[in-house]
């Protein structure tokens, strides 16, 4: 008996301000799927740095004039270097070989291109990439050096715009986070006061306070779920139509942001947007209201 | 049975108390009058025992238990030992006799089967036999003073509060009410009652308590109204 009162009280709460409660649920959804794609965009960052940091190189150039004993040097200081994880000698030939693969849809730039045009370079991998401005200090001022060229910094640009993506729509989920507690406030206070004197009676006749808070509780939880379901309908679309769509050779590149990830953000936004509604409604119900 | 010692209460940003230093004792099963003139401080004596309100000196005590001090969470259990009638009746407008009496014992936890049996009981007891699928608009004011004194009795209280159950009603219908409250007071229940109504108290002869400023000033056990 007393569940059912529960239950129908909440669902009839939620159609008697239906409008505010449209408007909340929203909002809700929007802060949501803005907070899916933070999130999703975070596990990306971390996949393609993975993957980019794994395969980063620092190429050290050497000057046309470079001297077969200036090289013999550096190649002793590389080999002793603790910050080197490996490297090896690209010389003229091998960086050719590698520049037709590169320029394979170029054929006008092959066309100007010989192997005495290239410089000589080590190629460099880092026991730890972020070290490397290190490496240049140390070896900027070895003879025969024409110039270092750190992979890294390139990579790191396109984490810079990754990373703002994702700030960027952490500050708006966070925006939208606060106009959604602050409709789920207001709907459970229009709700109590379109119960008052239910709320009244019962409190009267001595009914356990969770009783009396439980359909407003309720009532902002299911709409905080509604509110989540539709955010994950919105990056299951985003995934589907974008991302596996028109920016499909993005992803190429970067890397693919798989359906499992999509997935997991269901019982994540479910949870956070339950647990954030019934907190709220709790809190406007026990401080302000006093039911 | 209730013991207000040395009771005050000051509420905030009032310049002088409400209650100042009450001593007031009453018995099990007793029938009380507080009369005085409004604003003396008789309604604050109803939210103290019914823990709408704390003390802002004193203790409150119902059936040894000290009230002020109760922690909020003890007070829906304390609740369902009194039963509450007031002036404005306090009916819920969508629901007949019937549903507003069986709310009451809905939302503590009793079974539809036990309400089946019990509220047409009460309706009875108060004299609604027959109206029970009535809604409050559809009844007069005694008979819906008689709907919200049979939601109180309902669950047996050990003590019955009535502020000004009266005020709403004609002289009649008045001594209708009185003689029903008498009837509960009679089964051992204390009652407890606020009233303007010098008419009622001088044809009760119950015990009477007179406030004045915050003040007892006559506690008389066979009184009028004075």
């Amino acid at each position: 008996m007393r569940a059912k009162y529960i239950l129908s009280e909440a669902a009839l709460g939620l159609w008697r301000n239906v409008t505010m409660t449209t408007a909340m649920i929203i909002t809700m959804a929007v802060s949501l799927a803005m907070l899916g794609a933070s999130g999703l965009l975070f596990l990306q960052v971390d996949k393609v740095k993975e993957r980019y940091y794994a395969q980063v190189q620092v190429s050290i150039f050497l000057a046309p004039n470079a001297t077969e004993e200036q090289r013999e040097v550096l190649d002793q200081a590389l080999a002793n270097d603790p910050l080197v994880a490996s490297y090896y000698f690209e010389t003229k030939e091998a960086a050719y070989e590698r520049a037709q693969d590169i320029f394979a849809d170029a054929p006008d730039m092959l066309k100007v291109l010989t192997p005495e045009s290239l410089p000589e370079s080590f190629r460099v991998s880092l026991t730890d990439p972020e070290q490397f401005t290190e490496i240049r200090d140390r070896y900027a001022h070895y003879d025969g050096i024409y110039d270092i060229v750190d992979q890294a910094a390139l990579v790191e640009r396109v984490f810079s715009i990754l990373t703002a993506v994702q700030t960027m729509s952490l500050v708006i989920a966070l925006v939208m986070a606060s106009a959604a507690l602050m409709l789920v406030g207001n709907v459970v206070q229009v709700a109590a006061y379109s119960k008052r004197r239910e709320v009244a009676v019962m409190k009267m006749v001595g009914a356990p306070n969770w009783f009396v808070q439980l359909p407003f509780v309720l009532e902002a939880v299911v709409a905080g779920l509604i509110g989540a379901f539709l955010a994950f309908a919105v990056l299951a679309a985003g995934k589907h139509f974008l991302i596996d769509g028109p920016l499909a050779p993005l992803t190429q590149i970067l890397t693919p942001v798989p359906w499992r990830n999509v997935l997991l953000t269901l019982p994540a936004l479910a949870g956070i947007g339950a647990m954030v509604s019934a907190v709220t409604a709790w809190i406007t119900l026990r401080f302000y209201v006093r039911v | 049975m209730i013991r207000l010692e040395r009771v005050t209460k000051t509420y905030p940003k009032a310049s002088r108390p409400s209650l100042d230093n009450v001593d007031v004792s009453i018995g099990k099963g007793e029938f009380v009058f507080f009369i005085g003139p409004s604003g003396a401080g008789k309604s604050t004596i109803i939210k103290l025992l019914l823990r709408e309100i704390t003390p802002t000196r004193g203790r409150v005590m119902v059936n040894g238990r000290d009230v002020g001090a109760m922690r909020s969470w003890r007070v829906p259990a304390f609740r369902r030992t009194i039963g509450c009638v007031f002036q404005d009746f306090r009916l819920l407008p969508n629901r007949t006799a019937y549903e507003n009496v069986a709310f009451a014992l809905e939302v503590i936890g009793r079974s539809k089967a036990t309400c089946r049996r019990v509220v047409p009981e009460v309706l009875e007891l108060v004299g609604l036999g027959g109206k029970e699928h009535r809604y409050p608009h559809e009844l007069s004011g005694g008979e819906q003073q008689r709907v919200a004194v049979a939601r109180a009795f309902v669950n047996r209280p050990l003590m019955l509060l009535a502020d000004e159950p009266t005020g709403n009603l004609d002289p009649d219908t008045s001594i209708e009410i009185m003689r029903l409250l008498d009837r509960i007071n009679r089964t051992g229940t204390t009652v407890v009652m606020v009233t303007h109504d010098s008419n009622i108290v001088n044809q009760m002869r119950r015990r009477v308590i007179e406030i004045e400023n915050g003040r007892v000033v006559r506690d008389q056990p066979r009184g009028v109204y004075g």
